[in-house]
């Protein structure tokens, strides 16, 4: 069944993708290297992404956690000069394979950014976008208010769904973006700092709907916050920057499930890091 | 060295006053009133012609003005009622020619192809174009059009005029394009956009108002020129007929051919056709203008 003809299919607006099992990989990352043009950003990312769990990215800025994350739908090809050396398994096959079309793995593999960024449009249509993208016409209201409250946003906006969505505060617009991103129901939601823009009120939301979401999706997400990771994440990975050779190359220094990971870090870096971060 | 921890003397509130007694205070008063009257003085030129407009074209505003035809030598009466038609006509005819040409070779620009040696070659043929004196154009839809369909038409009018506009809204319309934030493209491309569904759905929507500025910028430019009809269009003293294939009026070549005629009624026809026009670029500046604000994001 093709993605369209899935979504095609009311009433149940969100069909699981596979029963949830602990040890099941959604994504796995075996990235040997990642250039900006001559720049070497990133090296050696060896990490599985459980599905149904949420992932955290951690590590200091400029250590490529960005970069690392907009692999995993492809946004780095937008990105004049970025080669990537190694492979990202998605459902059995690297996407990054020449018969690969990005504009699948995209609308599999959804993304939610630092800067909420919905479209100058109304608020049921920016959510209804994705969903005409994939050829989905019925059910429309019944979707919008499925993914509007699926992100916590219904009560706020039931009223004002033609209203132009750039007129929502900051963290109601980065709740439209997820209710746009989970709309098409992809089986993966990357977010880049999702909260770095938002008040600590809406960052409580928006984690609790990470909580929430992870039911029926795979969530990735990059924060500074450690606190934050430590709240949400079901396993954390912490990257940092390598300065030997004068070069500044982001590595995967380690992961693991985020309790574990917090209470006993194996490497120095790690140790050093989330010592700093709680005094 | 300066020394930060020496104690100063604590500063008196009156050093907080305002006065013009302030070297600071005095050159950026004396500033202001320069800006002031050189903006005035640049509103100068264009309140004056509007003004000999209205008080030398005003008189022969009335509703025959826009009925009747051209007078003949040394009649009286007359209006401008084909020239008008004929310019919109033209007018439109440019802009139906040159907006999607301009408006997709802009996308090409600004999204797929920016550092394409295309794109450079494009884009220095479109400054030069831009610069060129408009008999040229004119002499182009002469040879291609006139020469090739043995008529002087309101199509070969529209073609000269198009070559005129084409530079304008491409050039402004790529700048549109490029001032589109870069998070707008990377949503709709986060969504699963194609890069054309990215375009054509997000970017030029949200570049729509500086797009049309551009045009409307054409568009009131291509309505004035007298030059490239001449030997185009040529004119009429007759209503358009159904053959578009066939000489056609304009307010430009009309004011052009009586401003300078012997005959009192002529010239003021002429004053009168030059209000007319003045008076149609500016409303289509204003309906643009009303119409960008209205469609862009609130
Ligand atoms: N588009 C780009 N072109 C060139 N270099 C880039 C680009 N994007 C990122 N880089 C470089 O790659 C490295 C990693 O950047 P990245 O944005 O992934 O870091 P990050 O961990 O997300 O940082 P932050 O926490 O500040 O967001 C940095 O050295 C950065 O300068
Ligand atoms: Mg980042």
């Amino acid at each position: 069944m093709s993605q369209a003809e899935a979504l095609a299919a009311p009433p149940a607006l969100y069909t699981p993708h596979a029963a949830p099992r602990a040890t099941d990989a959604a994504v796995e990352l075996r990235l040997k290297s990642l250039h900006y043009g001559d720049f070497r950003a990133v090296r050696d990312v060896n990490l599985t992404i459980r599905r149904n769990a949420v992932t955290a990215l951690i590590g200091p800025s400029g250590c490529g956690k960005s970069t690392v994350l907009r692999c995993i739908n492809r946004m780095n090809d937008l990105v004049r000069g970025f080669r990537l050396d190694g492979e990202v398994r998605f459902r059995g096959r690297d996407i990054y394979d020449k018969a690969v079309d990005p504009v699948a793995v995209r609308r599999a593999i959804g993304m939610v950014f630092q800067q909420p960024n919905p479209f100058a449009m109304s608020v049921a249509r920016n959510v209804t976008f994705g969903l005409k993208l994939n050829g989905v016409r019925d059910h429309l209201n019944e979707r919008v208010e499925q993914a509007l409250r699926g992100a916590a946003l219904w009560d706020e906006v039931k009223d004002h769904l033609n209203k132009s969505a750039l007129s929502l505060s900051g963290g109601q617009q980065q709740r439209l973006c997820i209710a746009r991103a989970i709309a098409t129901q992809p089986e993966v939601i990357l977010m880049d700092e999702p909260c770095s823009a938002i008040d600590p009120i809406a960052t409580l939301k928006i984690e609790e709907l990470m909580t929430a979401l992870k039911a029926k999706y795979t969530i990735v997400i990059v924060t500074h916050n450690l606190q934050q990771a430590r709240r949400v994440a079901d396993d954390t990975a912490f990257l940092y920057v390598d300065r030997s050779a004068g070069g500044r190359t982001g590595y995967l220094v380690e992961s693991g499930p985020t309790a574990e990971f917090f209470a006993n870090p194996r490497e120095k870096p790690t140790q050093d890091y989330v010592a700093g971060a709680f005094g | 060295m300066i020394a930060h921890d020496e104690p100063r003397a604590r500063p008196a509130a009156a050093d907080l006053n305002w006065g013009l007694g302030h070297r600071r205070t005095l050159l950026s008063a004396a500033l202001t009133v320069v800006a002031g009257a050189m903006t005035v003085a640049a509103m100068v030129p264009l309140l004056s012609v509007l003004a000999m407009l209205i008080y030398r074209g005003g008189q022969r505003l009335t509703p025959q003005l826009f009925l009747a035809l051209p007078p003949a030598a040394g009649m009286e009466g007359g209006g401008v009622g084909n020239a008008l038609v004929g310019t919109l006509l033209m007018v439109a005819i440019a802009t139906a020619l040159s907006v999607p040409f301009g408006v997709l070779a802009a996308v090409f620009l600004a999204e797929f192809g920016p550092e394409t040696r295309l794109a450079g070659a494009v884009r220095f043929v479109a400054k030069v174009l831009s610069g060129l004196p408009s008999v040229l154009a004119g002499l182009f839809a002469y040879a291609a059009v006139v020469l090739a369909t043995g008529t002087y038409s309101a199509l070969a009018g529209g073609a000269a005029l198009a070559v005129l506009m084409l530079p304008t809204v491409l050039l402004t319309a790529e700048q549109a394009l490029k001032a589109v934030p870069r998070r707008m493209r990377e949503a709709a491309v986060g969504m699963g956009c194609t890069p054309t569904q990215a375009v054509w759905h997000v970017v030029l929507p949200a570049a729509l108002p500086g797009v049309l500025t551009g045009v409307m910028l054409a568009v009131a430019r291509a309505a004035g020129e007298t030059a490239p009809l001449l030997f185009t269009a040529l004119f009429s003293d007759y209503w358009l007929t159904r053959n578009p294939m066939s000489p056609t009026p304009s307010l430009a070549v009309l004011i052009f051919d009586f401003s300078s005629s012997p005959f009192r009624n002529q010239v003021e026809v002429a004053w009168a056709a030059s209000l007319v026009l003045v008076a149609l670029v500016m409303l289509t500046n204003v309906a643009a203008r009303t119409w960008a604000a209205r469609s862009a994001p609130k």
